[in-house]
């Protein structure tokens, strides 16, 4: 270990430093429900490769100049060089005064990739251009592999689509929402972690970023086991009839999609209106209750007895079904509906065993 | 953003950045071999139509092929790709074979790099005045496109991304200019000049025979400019020595090293008045410079020495403009005593040839017993009393060219008049050579300086006396009288008609051009010139001398510089604080109060100072608690009230002060 060690500083010796900085300044970083100004104090500016590159370009013309005693060649390569300077100035001044909102995070199931929503304001007369979240290394480094040691899908920042944007421009007196993706792996709250804002522009020279954290939670649900297994008080000895025909039910009007509805009950005639998947909603004819038991499912391991409850749950309320979960410390009497279902969901999720 | 995975950039973003290539590319086209500016054309055009219509762009081993194509295409077409032309080809031949990958934002960033290096080679070629204007057009719109590539999301309209980009080269420019005048500048150069930079070049050279000069004078090319300290001699004293001719082979002029015959360096005693003068001469790739007789030797430039012949001389080929001040003492005695060596040589002649003129000069010296001044009196004066013309299209010669053109002919240029005139010197016995150089030169009046051309080249003779030393004879003079007073267009008869340029038009195109070239003389003599020794000069002026103290100089006001740039830019970018209409009312009032002598004390709020102003003057008590109350209802208790803020304005605006009683 020690070895490999000495072989980084040796090899990289400035990703060393620079890793070094990085874990002091963000072991500095204070957790803060938001809004986070950013200060001009707590802004850090370094040259990026193609900064660098950039420099070394401008040195060869220094040379030639000096070579041809060109005297235009030293115009332009001075202009360059002022240029190089005036950029890091202006990449400075595009990050410094936006302030960091925390914004909501919808609750994901474990194994997804959890969005939490981040909005940066504007408050300066100067549009900002190109600002970008990003974890730092570590944080990617840490979730991105699930266990297979795969990395998951959304945590990389070529990933990023229109809807979840990790770059955005911010203009004059305006707040723009981004997003940042963090792969969800276990159940129960997960806190967003130390992040980065972050800009190049405008030349691409310089990079300046800030490390912010912000007081935001992001509710994971357990992860739900394959389906297949039926809960025991769905059929058998009680009478139950399946009150579904189409036709014997009331149409009682349209409500949004939730995950684990059914494809059949989608309204696909809103769709293109709506952008927006519906779903139509009945009125349940057969009142039959469901009771989803903690105690029905004795051959499994705590956890793998929560993922079952949870695909339960999501099939009960798929089929518009009252039902009431029963766990050792907690009930939850019978009904149905969205709120409920979240309820449940919310309950399995911070179950403590 | 539409973009297919070959494209890092959006469709708009890289047909501007075809744009921009286009901008900087351009001025290579023409110096270029035609087939390289064709692909080049092409392979842009190629690139905007394939961005239109989504062609799908060549795959690796095609680029290959075509980047060695192109590589061996420049080896046969320059011999060897080091050279200036060669590498400039070269280095815009593999920019746009660039386009053709153009996957990531590094792809994007090395065609942003190398088009500043093109518009780098771009000034080996040309420096003049009108390029710092195509500096700055291109420096804005190759910045633009690099704001572009570093803008995710949409791309930027075209206004926004250019008017970037033209703020960011402004802002730039004031340190651009602060580098460049104090940046330490090293003499050059670092690796040696290619040798293509000194290209086939006109003007004097080592040798002359009959034509080579009248064939210089059609060129209206700059030798050198020139400006006198005081008063300017005259024209007919304005003789500029260059090489000069002591062998003869019967038609050609060359010139004899004194090394080679083992002789002492000519001396000389100078005396009378100094000339001073600054000459920015063009760069001719030979070692001549340009002089008045005689100068003095503790005034030459550095980097340059008198040869043997006191011809002032570089040590290297002149192959960058170079501004030098020089002092000239006119009235001097060459050589007084003539080595027999020297002697020899300067008498020499071809052993056959010529042998009516030959006969002639003997007869000459008989009648004159061998007086040098004597003898070229009496060649003069028949140049001047016979028919002699002076022409720019003398006829052709035949082989004893001497004879032919002294007897027959009788027209020619100064080359026929110096080389015929030396010649008879010599057969007189007396030591003569030629001389070439420029005579005169046209005044301009703006820069208070003379331009001197290749249409001033020039010839004419030395002979030797003893006791007086070499002598200037300038025959031509003795022909056109007025070549010499004033100019060869004025020399010329008009039935010949003048090369293009010598056709002088109006007045105003005189005027004008006068005046131009006076606006190019300052941009050689500030910018372009400006070296080390220029810069050393100029700053020396603010009592800069030496290095440390430049670059002292230089980081203090490149730090103020940014610092203040840096200090507006957070300043803009600081939260915009909402205008205040009640404050703004509120300090009108305030200033009333000032002005009749009330202000407040620091740490005194608004009702309080009321309080105290309205104990000093009873008779306002009720119009200031009045206004106290409107301020502190319309700002802090109804702030959103129109009607408070009407009525603050109300009290503000009806407040009377007389002056304070006192």
């Amino acid at each position: 270990m020690r070895l490999w060690l000495v072989a980084k500083i040796l090899l990289h010796p400035l990703r060393f430093a620079q890793e070094r900085i990085d874990a002091w300044v963000l072991a500095r970083v204070k957790r803060q429900p938001g809004p986070i100004p950013v200060s001009r104090y707590r802004v850090y500016i370094l040259p990026t490769r193609f900064g660098y590159g950039f420099g070394f370009m401008t040195l060869v013309m220094l040379m030639g100049a000096m070579n041809y005693s060109n005297s235009m060649g030293f115009a332009l390569t001075f202009l360059l060089a002022g240029l190089g300077l005036v950029a890091m100035h202006q990449t400075h001044s595009n990050l410094v005064n936006v302030q960091l909102h925390a914004g909501k995070a919808a609750a994901v199931f474990a194994g997804e990739v959890s969005h939490f929503q981040i909005r940066i304001e504007n408050p300066s007369a100067r549009p900002r251009y190109s600002l970008s979240l990003a974890w730092p290394h570590y944080t990617v480094a840490d979730t991105a592999l699930n266990k297979d040691g795969k990395p998951l899908q959304g945590t990389r920042r070529r990933a990023a689509d229109d809807e979840h944007p990790v770059t955005a421009d911010v203009p004059v007196q305006s707040i723009t929402p981004m997003m940042l993706s963090l792969p969800a792996r276990e159940r129960g709250w997960m806190p967003a972690r130390v992040f980065s804002v972050g800009t190049d522009f405008p030349l691409g020279l310089f990079h300046a970023w800030t490390w912010a954290e912000l007081e935001m939670m992001c509710l994971v649900y357990p992860r739900p086991a394959p389906p297949g297994r039926v809960p025991p008080g769905a059929h058998g000895g009680d009478g139950h009839t399946s009150g579904k025909q189409p036709g014997l039910d009331e149409f009682a009007g349209l409500r949004s999609y939730q995950r684990g509805d059914s494809p059949r009950s989608i309204h696909w005639k809103s769709l293109p209106k709506l952008h927006a998947p519906m779903v139509k909603q009945f009125l349940e004819t057969i009142d039959e209750e469901l009771w989803l038991d903690w105690n029905d499912l004795p051959d499994l391991e705590p956890e793998a007895r929560l993922s079952q409850l949870t695909r339960w749950v999501l099939e009960a309320d798929g089929t518009h079904r009252h039902y009431g979960l029963r766990l050792p410390d907690q009930t939850i009497e019978p009904n149905s509906g969205e709120d409920h279902r979240n309820l449940c969901l919310k309950t399995l999720a911070l179950f403590q065993a | 953003m539409k973009t297919t995975a070959e494209n890092y950039l959006a469709q708009s973003v890289l047909l501007r950045l075809l744009g921009m290539l286009a901008l900087v590319v351009a001025p290579h086209l023409l110096r270029m071999p035609l087939w390289i500016s064709l692909l080049i054309v092409a392979l842009i055009l190629w690139r905007a139509t394939a961005a239109r219509r989504n062609w799908p762009l060549p795959n690796s081993w095609l680029r290959t092929a075509l980047t060695l194509l192109c590589f061996s295409g420049v080896y046969a077409s320059f011999g060897r790709p080091s050279g200036q032309t060669a590498g400039t080809a070269l280095l815009a031949l593999m920019l746009v074979l660039k386009l053709t990958e153009m996957r990531s934002r590094r792809d994007v960033m090395v065609v942003v790099s190398l088009s500043y290096f093109m518009l780098f080679t771009h000034f080996l070629f040309s420096q003049e005045l009108w390029t710092v204007l195509y500096l700055l057009v291109c420096a804005a719109a190759i910045t633009a496109v690099m704001v572009e590539s570093n803008h995710g999301g949409q791309p930027l309209p075209l206004r926004v991304s250019l008017r970037m980009g033209t703020l960011l080269v402004a802002q730039a420019l004031p340190l651009m200019l602060i580098l460049f005048v104090l940046f330490p500048r090293i003499p050059g150069p670092l690796w040696g000049l290619p040798s293509s930079s000194g290209a086939a070049r006109t003007g004097l050279s080592d040798s002359m025979a009959p034509g080579d000069i009248s064939g210089l004078i059609q060129s209206n090319e700059l030798v050198f400019r020139v400006r006198f300290e005081g008063e300017p001699p005259p024209a007919r004293e304005r003789y500029w020595r260059g090489p000069s001719f002591e062998r003869f082979n019967g038609r050609r002029w060359t010139h004899m090293p004194r090394e080679v015959l083992r002789v002492p360096p000519a001396e000389a005693t100078l005396n009378g008045r100094p000339v001073r003068y600054e000459i920015t001469l063009e760069p001719h790739d030979q070692l001549w410079m340009f002089s008045l007789d005689i100068p003095d030797p503790a005034t030459l430039p550095h980097g340059s020495y008198l040869d043997q012949d006191l011809l002032l001389t570089a040590r290297k080929p002149v192959r960058e403009r170079w501004l030098y001040s020089l002092t000239s003492l006119t009235d001097f005695r060459l050589e007084e005593t003539l080595t027999p060596e020297l002697f020899r040589l300067n008498t020499l002649l071809p052993a056959d040839g010529n042998p009516q003129a030959a006969a002639w000069a003997q007869q000459l010296r008989q009648q004159y017993a061998g007086d040098g001044a004597a003898i070229a009196q009496a060649i003069l004066q028949r140049f001047r009393n016979e028919d002699f013309y002076y022409t720019l299209q003398p006829p052709q010669l035949a082989r004893n060219a001497i004879d032919d053109f002294l007897f027959n002919t009788r027209r020619g240029f100064c080359e026929h008049y110096s080389s015929t005139f030396t010649f008879l010197m010599r057969a007189a016995g007396i030591p003569a050579r030629v001389v070439t150089g420029y005579q005169g030169g046209d005044y301009n009046e703006l820069g208070d300086y003379f331009i001197v051309s290749q249409s001033d080249a020039h010839a004419w003779s030395e002979f030797w006396l003893p006791g007086r030393g070499w002598t200037r004879a300038d025959p031509t003079a003795a022909v056109a009288p007025i070549r010499i007073e004033r100019n060869i267009a004025a020399a010329i008869p008009l039935s010949e008609g003048l090369p293009g340029y010598l056709a002088r038009g109006s007045e105003i195109a005189a005027l004008w051009e006068a005046r131009t070239d006076w606006i190019e003389a300052s941009w050689n003599r500030w910018v372009l010139a400006y070296g080390p020794e220029l810069q050393s000069d100029f700053l020396r002026r603010f009592g800069l001398v030496d290095w440390g103290q430049m670059v002292l100089a230089l980081t203090v006001l490149i730090t103020v510089a940014l610092s203040l740039m840096g200090a507006a830019m957070l300043v803009r970018s600081r939260p915009v604080t909402p205008k205040d209409a009640a404050l703004k009312q509120w300090q009108l009032a305030l200033r009333k109060l000032a002005r009749a002598g009330y202000t407040t004390a620091p740490a005194e709020g608004p009702r309080d100072f009321i309080q105290r102003v309205a104990q000093l003057r009873p008779d306002l008590r009720g119009s200031l608690h009045a206004l106290a109350d409107a301020y502190l209802q319309a700002r802090y208790i109804a702030a959103d009230n129109p009607q408070a803020l009407q009525s603050l304005s109300r009290e503000a605006h009806s407040l009377k002060l007389q002056k304070k009683i006192s």
